[in-house]
């Protein structure tokens, strides 16, 4: 069973109708007895750094998703692929979950060409630089939906994959069994059911 | 790098797509389901719904018929039509869409925009603008295109854009059916004003008028229905087309 991580940020319907289309066990949760029995867990989210770290802290998680991050696969989608760093420099400067080393910084300053729109919105194409079971059933330069403003740097050593937006943008990054995907692969046709189903898979 | 996007969009009145006619290979040709199933199979980076009904029940209709599609197509979904409310948000995302239009309802109530840019993020906040030139001047029509409420279309859509929406789609009025071409002269004027992303509609005829649209800077997307409705152009071979001429596309 998937434990997709319910705590009040973002819409959740297409992750799960994703997960069914595939066929999988997921359960939308914020209850620790059900995390902790899943088989692996997913982490979404879509809104403010801050505001979704308070959301967890509520909620009772942080402690929940450290634990459980050693023990069985966690993917983070979005911000919740953000939430997994050190910390964000996002309205503030607010601690993460510490689970990939590297921070999250806002996108505008650090394009090379100014015309780029901000906040990212649209298909890219996911240049993997390093191979993973993840990419089991993917290509190199298939395309996935990104919405985002923020993005994570100093992730040299987990970075799995990048899409170039006048800089190389992380796209997808690991850390153990630890994985978070800027993009959004519920949203990103075939390409991200294919992720979703090698994560299921892990 | 980021692609640039085709989007068909499906007018749908009482549960049915309006304009839905001779479709090859398409059992029902006004069913919004098969239609959203052939649009994402033929590649559309995304599709759009606008619920031109104005009943209660045609409203329960439409949201049914988003659910289903949100259920069984992934790629991103743009409701419009009939936003008058945050209570009109939530529903439709609620059933699966991941972006909001809004057009007369911004204009009815100025808070409606921020509100919701606050709520769920810019990026869910869609400004639809129809516009057409009056007296040398752009502006803004509200109820369908049938009103013309006075206000200039640059300075409304620069204010909506500081209020938090986060896309524009840009309608022209004097391009809109006549299949001649996008309204390239009222988008670059936008463009030269917001640096949100742009969705041109109004005027598409032939492929030709999508790589024109895209050699012009700060345009992001076009979006048509008829043309691709009545199966005048694939989405498939416009893509394709594109792609050959240099324009970056998901194919």
């Amino acid at each position: 069973m998937i434990a997709v991580i319910d705590y009040g940020v973002g819409n959740l319907f297409s992750l799960r109708s994703s997960l069914r289309r595939l066929g999988l066990d997921a359960a939308v949760t914020a209850d620790p007895a059900r995390i902790r029995a899943a088989d692996r867990i997913i982490l979404p989210g879509v809104g403010a750094f801050g505001d979704a770290m308070d959301k967890l802290r509520a909620a009772g998680l942080v402690p929940v998703l450290r634990q459980e991050a050693a023990q069985k696969p966690l993917l983070g989608i979005c911000l919740g692929m953000q939430l997994l760093f050190d910390r964000s420099f996002e309205y503030g400067e607010h601690p993460g979950l510490g689970l990939v080393p590297g921070q999250v910084c806002p996108l505008a300053p650090d394009l090379t060409d100014p015309s780029l729109k901000v906040p990212q919105i649209g298909w890219n194409a996911l240049h993997i630089l390093r191979d993973d079971p993840l990419f089991r059933y993917i290509r190199e330069g298939e395309h996935v939906y990104y919405v985002h403003s923020y993005y994570a740097k100093d992730c040299a050593s987990s970075t799995l994959a990048v899409s170039e937006y006048s800089i190389p943008v992380t796209g997808v990054v690991r850390a153990g069994r630890v994985y978070g995907a800027q993009f959004h692969p519920e949203k990103s046709g075939d390409t991200g059911l294919r992720i979703l189903r090698a994560f299921a898979e892990l | 790098m980021i692609t640039k996007r085709i989007i068909p969009c499906l007018d749908v009145r009482n549960g049915r797509v309006v304009k839905g006619v001779n479709f090859e290979g398409v059992r029902d040709v006004a069913d919004p389901v098969e239609m959203a199933r052939m649009y994402n199979a033929a590649g559309a980076d995304e599709l759009v719904f606008y619920d031109i009904t104005a009943s209660y029940e045609g409203r329960a209709l439409f949201t049914d018929i988003l659910t289903r599609v949100a259920a069984e197509i992934f790629i991103p979904l743009t409701v419009g039509g009939g936003i008058n409310t945050l209570e009109d948000f939530d529903r439709v995302l609620k059933c699966g869409a991941d972006k909001v239009s809004v057009n007369s309802g911004a204009l009815k109530d100025p808070g409606l925009i921020p509100a919701a840019a606050a709520r769920y993020g810019s990026q869910c906040v869609v400004l639809s603008a129809d516009v057409k030139r009056v007296e040398g001047q752009f502006r803004v029509f509200a109820r369908g295109g049938r009103e013309d409420t006075g206000r200039d279309a640059l300075e409304w859509i620069v204010q909506c854009v500081e209020n938090g929406a986060g896309e524009i789609c840009l309608n022209s009025i004097d391009t809109d059916g006549v299949r001649g071409g996008f309204d390239l002269e009222m988008l670059d004027a936008v463009a030269a004003r917001v640096s949100v992303p742009i969705i041109a509609s109004g005027g598409a005829g032939k492929k030709e008028d999508f790589l024109e649209l895209f050699r012009h800077r700060g345009i992001d997307a076009g979006l048509a229905a008829g043309i691709f409705h009545q199966k005048q152009l694939s989405i498939r071979d416009l893509k394709e087309y594109l792609a050959k001429n240099g324009v970056e596309m998901r194919l």
